[in-house]
């Protein structure tokens, strides 16, 4: 046999496309709905472990039915709106919309005698995409935990900020300033309080080598946030 | 006579696995070469240089350079087999192409397994997982050496490449972790009263030219050892 003829390459090249095409099409759909399913699982995960409760994955889901008591989203002037669910809303597509017809998921979770309001985040980092959920206290300006997680940042440096001990220097800051205005938490490199004891300075020390994942954190706490306004402004009359 | 019958059962092991016709023990002298050569007289990236991308992104922390290494060693043993499979079926012009859609297939199929069965993992790889189809050490091993050897031969020298690649990667991300945070395998090494007596961890050793100089200090240490690699004039 030639292997060297135009009409053999063209005939291998064809053949190889179709048997890799299949193989991998036929791989992903297969594979589709338990990929799915460790996703759904994951952001039930996440949600809880922001109100200080760990789980296994596939303990999430009972944990979540007992402990989230509402799922709202809400419309840009903080009303709420029935029509979408709030869980199955997708950050990645909605921040794409206009502001006016994006809904904003928010999750209320009673643990014991307390309520959270656990709202979703999203924005960037470095190389890729980061996220997160932050949950409140009540008095919906305190942060009761927040966890962060990232697509690309360098492992060791932008990576950090989903591990724990970054997420746990966020703990019990305060979103709001003494007037009562949204100033967020500052991922700060000239932070006066490396040990993180004044919680009312809205700053957590930042990593070293990571400045711009880091200020992709603050950006996105105050812009996610921000748009909850409306919302806790009518909780309150 | 035990012997002898290991002897059979070597020659029948070899034909199915396509060896040479004069039944060469599976682990001869020259099949062993092909493991331990890239580990230290023939490394991929302390000789070769190849693959020096990627050992100066992922060596921050030991444990993503151990799961790397062995993604790589798992995708090498893997393609190398593939390829060699091929070899005679493989048309000359477009070999290339073809390599590297067995490896990015491979990658491919890894990472959506990994998603559904082992999530955890996936999650811990995704990233690396992708880097592996640009890594100049597996095009390079499929071209130069699986398209011309048999498939047992190609399979150690795929094993082989990639544990001389990972060796290195390892020895540069426990230097880089232990000075840059005081930490191996993420656990804290370094004494709380170290820091007390004010030693500080050294943050230049986390940014990516000291993987370039610890690389640089280990090729120095592996000439002063091995002095055949030393170049004459």
């Amino acid at each position: 046999m030639n292997t060297e003829s135009n009409s053999y390459t063209f005939l291998f090249a064809a053949l190889m496309v179709l048997v890799v095409a299949s193989t991998l099409a036929f791989t992903a759909s297969s594979l589709k709905a338990k990929q799915d399913e460790n996703v759904r699982k994951e952001k039930m995960q996440s949600v809880l472990k922001t109100i200080g409760i760990n789980t296994s994955r596939d303990g999430a889901e009972e944990l979540y039915k007992k402990h989230i008591k509402e799922e709202i989203s809400l419309d840009q002037e903080g009303n709420i709106d029935n029509s979408v669910s709030a869980f199955s809303i997708k950050l990645i597509r909605e921040i794409k919309k206009p502001l006016s017809e994006q809904r904003f998921p928010v999750f209320i979770a009673q643990v014991k005698e307390d309520k959270y309001y656990v709202i979703p985040l999203r924005g960037s980092g470095l190389w890729d995409a980061i996220w997160g959920y932050v949950a409140l206290r009540e008095d919906k300006k305190t942060i009761e935990g927040i966890i962060f997680d990232h697509k690309g940042e360098t492992a060791g440096l932008g990576a950090e900020i989903s591990q724990q001990w970054f997420q746990d220097l966020f703990k019990e800051e305060k979103l709001f300033d003494i007037k009562g205005d949204l100033v967020g938490i500052n991922v700060s490199k000239t932070n006066n309080d490396p040990k993180n004891l004044d919680k009312e300075d809205h700053e957590v020390d930042a990593i070293s080598g990571a400045t711009i994942t880091g200020d992709g954190v603050s950006d996105m706490i105050l812009e996610r946030t921000r748009h909850y306004l409306p919302y806790f402004n009518k909780l309150d009359i | 006579m035990s012997k002898e019958s290991n002897k059979s059962i070597t020659k029948k092991k070899s034909s199915l696995l396509f060896i040479n016709k004069e039944s060469e023990p599976l682990f001869s002298k020259k099949n062993r070469v092909l493991l331990t050569d890239p580990l230290d007289d023939n490394n991929p990236i302390t000789v070769q240089v190849l693959g020096i991308c990627s050992a100066l992104a992922i060596t921050v922390q030991l444990e993503p350079a151990v799961v790397m290494s062995l993604s790589v060693v798992a995708v090498m043993g893997a393609s190398n087999v593939i390829v060699s499979l091929l070899r005679n079926l493989i048309p000359n012009r477009i070999r290339i192409i073809v390599q590297l859609v067995v490896v990015a297939s491979m990658v491919v199929l890894v990472d959506q397994i990994l998603k559904a069965y082992a999530y955890d993992v996936y999650k811990e790889l995704s990233i690396f997982i992708g880097l592996i189809i640009t890594n100049c050490i597996v095009m390079g091993r499929l071209e130069a050496f699986a398209l011309g050897n048999n498939v047992w031969r190609s399979f150690l020298d795929g094993i082989g490449n990639a544990a001389g690649y990972g060796l290195i990667l390892i020895v540069v991300a426990f230097f880089r972790e232990l000075f840059g945070s005081g930490k191996l395998y993420g656990f804290q090494v370094i004494p709380e009263s170290f820091y007390e007596l004010g030693y500080e961890n050294n943050g230049l050793m986390l940014l990516s030219p000291m993987a370039l100089i610890i690389v640089g200090i280990y090729i120095w240490f592996q000439r002063s050892k091995n002095r055949k690699l030393i170049e004459k004039n």
